[in-house]
């Protein structure tokens, strides 16, 4: 599980050539995929569980429904993580992210249901920032410490919310009517060839296609709404000025002061941003995929949000990865109990892969450890016949765990998150 | 004086915002807040209220006082509500299959929920020792990972049986040995005169906490090493604390405590862990430590006003008034306390500043902009 990093980096936090020694510009290094690297990792993991599929004959372990379902789980996931990277490149921790994105879903829910749902959307969206807007006053003006708020928000988000549903549903304050569904979009006779070669069930060439027919048939508007915000979010934060004095707030608010920059004006920013991310998670949760506000239907997504920002070292694009792995072992789960076994086979195999990167590097006791992993792993899926439910739910977190534990080196979280910033008081 | 004042002032003030909200928005919806307060009162000052108040308070100053002991050290245990869980479970199951003298099998019992909340709350410690991983993540995950566990575990064919006549599947049900039983004397109090429960046997143990963790604080080496660790690690570090074994111990000793937390309601009520054992009492005791300020005399009266609260809330169902409205006032309560707390403390910082500068000769508070 934890292998599949997004940060395949070989260079074990060495320099590569381009880069330029200043602190902030260092940070790119960690981002070592170049494109060929990239496409390399993917189609060998296309491959290794294309391989599975065949072998074990479990087909929904890729199918189009289940790639479809991962991606619907991971932009809740994401756009929660993405709230979580905003907030912590400028310092302030988020825990409030869970309570964010319950207004948010209340929000689709009591608007979605009256107007509509893109409005739902918005009013989501808005909610989630008024939730926001409580932690900045609490963390960025007052200088609470940011766990307690985001603890408060969260106790704040459910309760509100709770509250506000029996003055507005009172007969069935537990839950909303049914939020009618955002029009989603077919590409024509695209997707539909795309399904007839996924159905042959070829090695390699049936997977891709399965994966082309999800995002390419009844994709709801929303999930192009969500990808745009990645880039949108990297475009903002690296690479422009204004990103540029937001991280710093998160590395060094001191030297940034010294700078002129307006530390709380983007500490303010970046947290509301988080909160419209979140509370937009939130009500896409809803909205799409349940159709309908529940009461405590989050579930904990937020969090599962905020390890996929962690999985993905406060970066964007291992942010996307985690919360695509994280939607996967949601979707799964729901999906098929067969292919949650096969899964298993994929672990091994990915475990041997990496015992043998190991070897080449000549590191023969990680090399061992994995392949003693690998056995395990093998003979836990040459024993039985079906997982436990629960293996699938807990995967988010212990993958988590994993990374946090084994990977930390790696890991490199903005300098100066979660302390509180008073202005002009350097310690 | 004027410091208990101060430390007085920060709670009192507030509460009464998180009055002040809650009647605003019981005004907005259309209720009289006065009469909505007053059958609240009424309801929650009858003899049957006020013990299910006193054993809801209970359960809640014990996982407080599990929250404040890592709190005290600037060390976030968000983990508490996973640790009472699985030790719960745990101990329910132990306690339902073992066959021993009363006092025995009590103990067993207690002794298999520490120590299982505290080896839980030891993964959190041992990971942000040896590999530097943040309490507040790890734990989180691991309040997942503990629900995953208990959903596994709490299930027929192996912690699990099907109770009587139901499909509530809990753990094989705690012997008469094993049950602590109720105060019975306590209701001859004029207060509690007429109510048909009495107050749990546990809630000696809770006072026993308390007075421990008082202890523990204030009395001795380690309570010390503590209180310098949360506030000045590097300071504490330098004075020849040990950093990391403090991390363990204080993460131990907050999972012992977080093990208990179930067991009012387990000894005292429904003699087994099953799918309908209260959840997320970890979160209210990190917001009742939060507005006890972790103090265990602060802690006792959050406790007791958080129970009060949820209790007397039950008559607004009848009234017309959604319950939730006290949960809102909950939430309020504790993040504007925490925002006083920290007004407060800024205050007394620039007063002290202030003194100095007038000791100095002059009336300008020195380094006033500093703030803190």
């Amino acid at each position: 599980m934890s292998e599949q990093k997004p940060q395949g980096g070989t260079k074990l936090g060495l320099p590569t050539p381009g880069d330029v020694v200043a602190p902030l510009a260092m940070q790119q290094r960690t981002f070592s995929f170049t494109g060929w690297r990239l496409a390399v990792l993917i189609s060998g993991l296309i491959a290794v569980v294309s391989m599975v599929r065949i072998v074990t004959g479990a087909q929904q372990i890729d199918s189009a429904g289940t790639i479809a379902a991962a991606i619907g789980f991971a932009i809740p996931i994401g756009m929660a993580g993405l709230g979580g990277l905003w907030s912590e490149r400028s310092g302030v921790v988020n825990i409030g992210l869970e309570g964010m994105m319950i207004l948010g879903t209340w929000g689709a829910g009591w608007a979605g249901t009256t107007w509509g749902p893109w409005y739902g959307l918005l009013a989501g969206t808005v909610l989630g920032g008024i939730g926001a807007v409580v932690h900045a006053i609490a963390t960025v003006t007052f200088g609470v410490d940011q766990i307690v708020s985001g603890v408060a928000i969260n106790l704040l988000g459910l309760g509100v919310t709770q509250y506000l549903s029996t003055l507005v549903w009172p007969n069935q304050p537990t839950q909303s009517p049914t939020i009618p569904s955002i029009p989603t979009f077919t590409l024509p006779w695209f997707s539909d060839k795309m399904k007839e070669i996924a159905d042959q069930g070829w090695f390699f060439v049936s997977d891709v296609a399965s994966a082309l027919r999800a995002i390419t048939y009844d994709v709801p508007y929303t999930t192009f709404i969500a990808v745009l915000l990645l880039p949108i979010t990297f475009f903002l934060l690296w690479r422009t000025s204004f990103g540029l004095r937001t991280r710093s707030c998160g590395e060094a608010p001191h030297a940034a002061e010294s700078l002129g920059v307006n530390v709380y004006y983007h500490k303010y920013f970046a947290v509301i941003v988080s909160g419209f991310l979140a509370g937009f998670g939130g009500a896409v949760l809803a909205t799409v995929l349940s159709g309908i506000y529940r009461e405590g239907q989050t579930q904990g997504l937020g969090f599962i949000g905020l390890a996929a920002m962690i999985f993905g070292n406060w970066r964007v694009g291992g942010l996307a990865a985690g919360a695509l792995l994280f939607g996967y072992t949601q979707a799964i789960q729901l999906r098929s109990g067969a292919a949650v076994h096969a899964l298993l086979l994929v672990v091994v195999v990915l475990l041997v892969l990496m015992a043998a990167l190991y070897f080449y590097r000549r590191s023969t006791r990680s090399g061992i450890i994995a392949l003693i992993i690998a056995g395990l792993v093998f003979a836990w899926y040459a024993t039985t016949e079906t997982l436990p439910d629960q293996v699938a739910y807990v995967t988010p977190y212990v993958a988590t765990l994993l990374v946090l534990s084994l990977a930390s080196q790696r890991l490199r979280m903005p300098a100066a998150d979660g302390r509180p910033y008073i202005k002009g008081q350097d310690h | 004086m004027r410091k208990f004042l101060l430390a007085v002032a920060a709670p009192a003030l507030a509460l009464l915002f998180a009055l002040l909200v809650t009647t605003g928005i019981l005004v907005v919806s259309g209720h009289p807040p006065l009469d909505v307060y007053k059958s609240m009162w009424d309801y929650g000052t009858q003899p049957d209220s006020l013990i299910l108040t006193l054993n809801l308070s209970t359960t809640y100053y014990i996982a407080a006082v599990a929250v404040a002991i890592g709190f005290k050290m600037n060390l976030f245990n968000i983990g508490v509500d996973g640790q009472y869980r699985l030790a719960a479970l745990f101990a329910a199951f132990v306690g339902g299959k073992a066959d021993l003298p009363a006092p025995l099998h009590v103990a067993l019992i207690l002794v298999v929920a520490m120590v299982v909340g505290a080896m839980w709350a030891g993964v959190a410690a041992v990971l942000k020792n040896r590999r530097g991983v943040s309490e507040v993540i790890s734990t989180i995950m691991l309040n997942y990972v503990a629900t995953g566990i208990i959903a596994y575990l709490l299930t027929e064919g192996r912690f699990g049986v099907l109770a009587e006549g139901s499909n509530n599947i809990g753990t094989p049900p705690i012997g008469p040995s094993g049950q602590v039983p109720g105060l019975s004397f306590l209701n001859n109090l004029p207060f509690l005169k007429d109510a048909t429960t009495s107050v749990y046997g546990m809630f000696v143990v809770a006072i026993a906490v308390g007075v421990g963790y008082w202890w523990m604080l204030n009395r001795t080496r380690f309570g010390f090493d503590l209180r310098a660790s949360g506030l000045s690690s590097t300071a504490a570090t330098a004075s020849g604390i040990n950093a990391k074994r403090m991390v363990l111990y204080v993460m131990l000793l907050s999972g012992a405590v977080a093990g208990l937390i179930g067991l009012p309601q387990l000894l005292g009520e429904s003699h087994a862990y099953n799918l309908d054992f209260p959840a997320g009492l970890g979160f209210t005791g990190i917001a009742i430590a939060l507005l006890g300020r972790n103090s265990p005399i602060g802690i006792v009266f959050g406790a007791l006003l958080w129970a009060f609260l949820d209790v007397s809330r039950q008559i607004l169902d009848l009234e017309g008034v959604s319950k939730e409205i006290v949960t809102i006032m909950q939430g309020i309560a504790v993040l504007s306390v925490v925002v006083a707390y920290e007004i407060v403390r800024r205050y007394g910082i620039r007063q002290q500043q202030r003194e100095v500068g007038r000791q100095l000769g002059t009336d300008e508070p020195v380094l006033a902009e500093a703030g803190a």
